[in-house]
């Protein structure tokens, strides 16, 4: 590899010949610490996290540098803490565990349901304003969160929906679906004309089309846009904050957290704990479909 | 939707004007081909387009559009969530809560803040996802591995990681103040997350760092560097072979060939990336909340607007506020996008 340095136009390299060489030398060695320092940053706050979450609050106070747990340090009982119900003593993350599914999977379906006609009509059809309201699609992504915060407030205060888990679920809707459909969109165009045309010459009526055979065929992209979509809404914490905070009942796991950490006292390693409870299910869904997920965010990327 | 879109099977077909036309029934399989379909083809995807964009459309409107107009309104009139609900929409005009949002202590400084706060994490993260896409380019031993864990800081919940940050930082019982005082011999814990601003002496000379400020711009790089690193990858990825084995053949070195030649690649997603990035960061509410609660001179605006809306109930001036900080970001954006975006386009 390094022969190709003995530059074909020759005798002045001599010079650059060893810049070249001790470069390649450095950024050998460089590369290896990088990826090393970013695998320290990424992994060692989940670690820690982890640690804290099986040990007992008087061994991190006693030794708050200590990397590992000790066998008989080690407890599960900050677990049983923050799960058991609230009746019993606990913190009643189970209950805010179901609340945050319940939320989040309606955020999924509303999303879809809202976006996929939209990105449909966007990508494969040519109709008056089709790319005024594609930019404005766009638009909306760039919209802050904190001028829909206070009228959406307002809104549900007025409306009744304030601490009700149906209206986060729309609220939610907002702050999904310009990306969702940015990303299903990319996928339609994939799909080739002729496929439709068959359907089309096959008799189908145009939505009988797109349910029949581009739905299907779109599945990873609408599986990714679905996951994207669930990943905003289970970690989402402003809207839930503003709209639940009176009804702990009502409260989803991150608020629940941030409640619980503001509220009265409760150990450190408990609050890991319930951070584990929160992180896991997005950490295991993000898992199981990376690719899924990177592919259907960053295609396009290449393009632009 | 489904009664207004009455589309024909020939809709699709007629795109394609080489295709014989298909309008099965109306021009018998003998009689002459009559040239009207193509403008009716035509209207009909006008047609079914408008349909199926419509629900969509509709969403965006209610869920956002017009809650976005309402704040305009409500910045401009005397409201408190108490009387909110005899209120009519319009009416009560007035330019007290504009006015007091530049009069109100402490303005100009949070939007200093944020202004700080907005581009340091920005820089921070994309410079930081892109050295993390350099590192990670060429296939190695558990690549793929880090590349997924390397997600981990943007795809993990917000409320979780920052109390991880929040305790690790502690001064009673975090592990980098733990560490810190016998690895590098720090005399006092420091307490990273509550001091505004932490005197530092180097060679002599005495400097006062913001340090809550400067972890919060970490915490935002760390949360999302991942995210640049993501869009930066596949960029990379996509540069053909070819153009870097030349530079390489003409005896560029490592440094060269990233300047002249994978920079230019990469300049319009860069570009894109901070002006994503720096829209998002501006108008971040969580990570602040969550880290420092808007205190220690981490006082951005978004902090700001929330405190007007929860603890005063001064639904005006909320709006007010953030009215004024999202037609700061239009203005700067506006001058980004006048004076430099074309440069960055010629230069790709």
């Amino acid at each position: 590899m390094s022969a190709a340095h003995t530059s074909p136009r020759g005798r002045p390299a001599a010079r650059r010949f060893s810049r070249a060489r001790f470069e390649e030398r450095l950024f050998g060695v460089l590369r290896w610490v990088v990826i090393a320092f970013l695998a320290v940053i990424t992994l060692a706050p989940f670690s820690y996290m982890l640690l804290l979450s099986v040990k007992p609050i008087d061994a991190l106070l006693l030794d708050p540098g200590r990397l590992w747990v000790s066998a008989e340090d080690f407890t599960l009982s900050t677990y049983r803490e923050v799960l058991k119900p609230t009746s019993e003593g606990g913190q009643g993350f189970v209950h805010m565990l179901a609340n945050s599914a319940l939320v989040s999977l309606g955020a999924v379906v509303l999303t879809l349901l809202a976006a996929i006609p939209g990105a449909y009509a966007v990508s494969r059809l040519k109709f008056f304003g089709g790319r005024q309201v594609s930019a404005l699609f766009l638009a909306v992504y760039l919209f802050p969160a904190t001028l829909l915060a206070v009228p959406l407030f307002v809104m549900f205060a007025k409306m009744g929906l304030q601490g009700s888990l149906v209206g986060l679920a729309i609220v939610y809707i907002a702050q999904t679906v310009p990306v969702s459909i940015y990303m299903m969109k990319n996928y339609f165009v994939t799909i080739p004309y002729s496929i439709e045309e068959a359907a089309a010459l096959d008799g189908c009526s145009r939505l009988q089309t797109v349910r029949k055979v581009i739905l299907p065929l779109a599945a990873p992209s609408l599986m990714a846009t679905g996951l994207y979509v669930f990943m905003i809404a289970w970690n989402e914490f402003l809207f839930a904050l503003l709209f639940l905070a009176a009804q702990p009942d009502k409260w989803t796991v991150s608020l629940g957290l941030q409640q619980l950490a503001g509220g009265i006292e409760v150990s450190k390693t408990v609050l890991m704990a319930g951070s584990v409870v929160l992180t896991i299910p997005v950490v295991l869904l993000f898992f199981a479909a990376e690719r899924l997920l990177t592919e259907g965010l960053t295609s396009g990327a290449d393009k632009s | 939707m489904s009664t207004t879109s009455p589309t024909p099977p020939g809709a699709a077909a007629a795109r394609s004007p080489q295709r014989p036309p298909t309008d099965d029934g109306r021009t018998g399989p003998g009689g002459p081909p009559k040239r009207r379909r193509p403008p009716t083809g035509a209207a009909r995807e006008n047609r079914a387009g408008l349909a199926f964009v419509t629900p969509t459309f509709l969403v965006v409107l209610v869920v956002v559009v017009l809650p976005i107009l309402w704040t305009v309104l409500l910045a401009f009139q005397h409201a408190r969530l108490v009387d909110i609900q005899g209120m009519s929409l319009f009416g009560d005009w007035t330019l007290d809560n504009v006015t007091g949002v530049f009069t109100s202590p402490g303005f100009w400084a949070s939007l200093w803040t944020t202004l700080l706060y907005t581009i340091g994490a920005t820089a921070g993260s994309v410079v930081l996802g892109l050295v993390a896409a350099l590192a990670l380019r060429r296939p190695f031993r558990g690549r793929g591995l880090l590349r997924g864990s390397m997600l981990l800081p943007y795809v993990a919940p917000v409320v979780a990681v920052a109390f991880v940050w929040e305790i690790a930082l502690s001064p009673q019982f975090g592990i980098v103040n733990e560490w810190g005082g016998t690895l590098l011999g720090w005399d006092d814990p420091i307490a990273f997350l509550s001091t505004r601003s932490f005197d530092v002496s180097l060679l002599g000379l005495h400097f006062d760092i913001p340090l809550a400020l400067l972890t919060v711009v970490a915490f935002e790089t760390w949360r999302y560097f991942p995210f640049a690193f993501l869009f930066l990858l596949a960029r990379l990825q996509a540069v053909p072979d070819g153009l870097e084995e030349a530079a390489k053949v003409d005896g560029a070195t490592h440094t060269q060939r990233f300047r002249y030649v994978l920079l230019p690649q990469l300049m319009p997603v860069i570009a894109l990336l901070c002006v994503l990035r720096f829209i998002m960061t501006f108008n971040k509410f969580d990570d602040v909340y969550l880290l420092t609660g808007g205190g220690s001179g981490t006082d951005v605006v978004a902090v700001r607007v929330y405190d007007f809306l929860t603890a005063r109930f001064d639904v005006g001036a909320a709006a007010a506020q953030a009215l004024v900080l999202a037609a700061f970001l239009t203005v700067l954006l506006g001058v980004y996008f006048t004076f430099f975006a074309k440069k960055v386009q010629e230069e790709a």
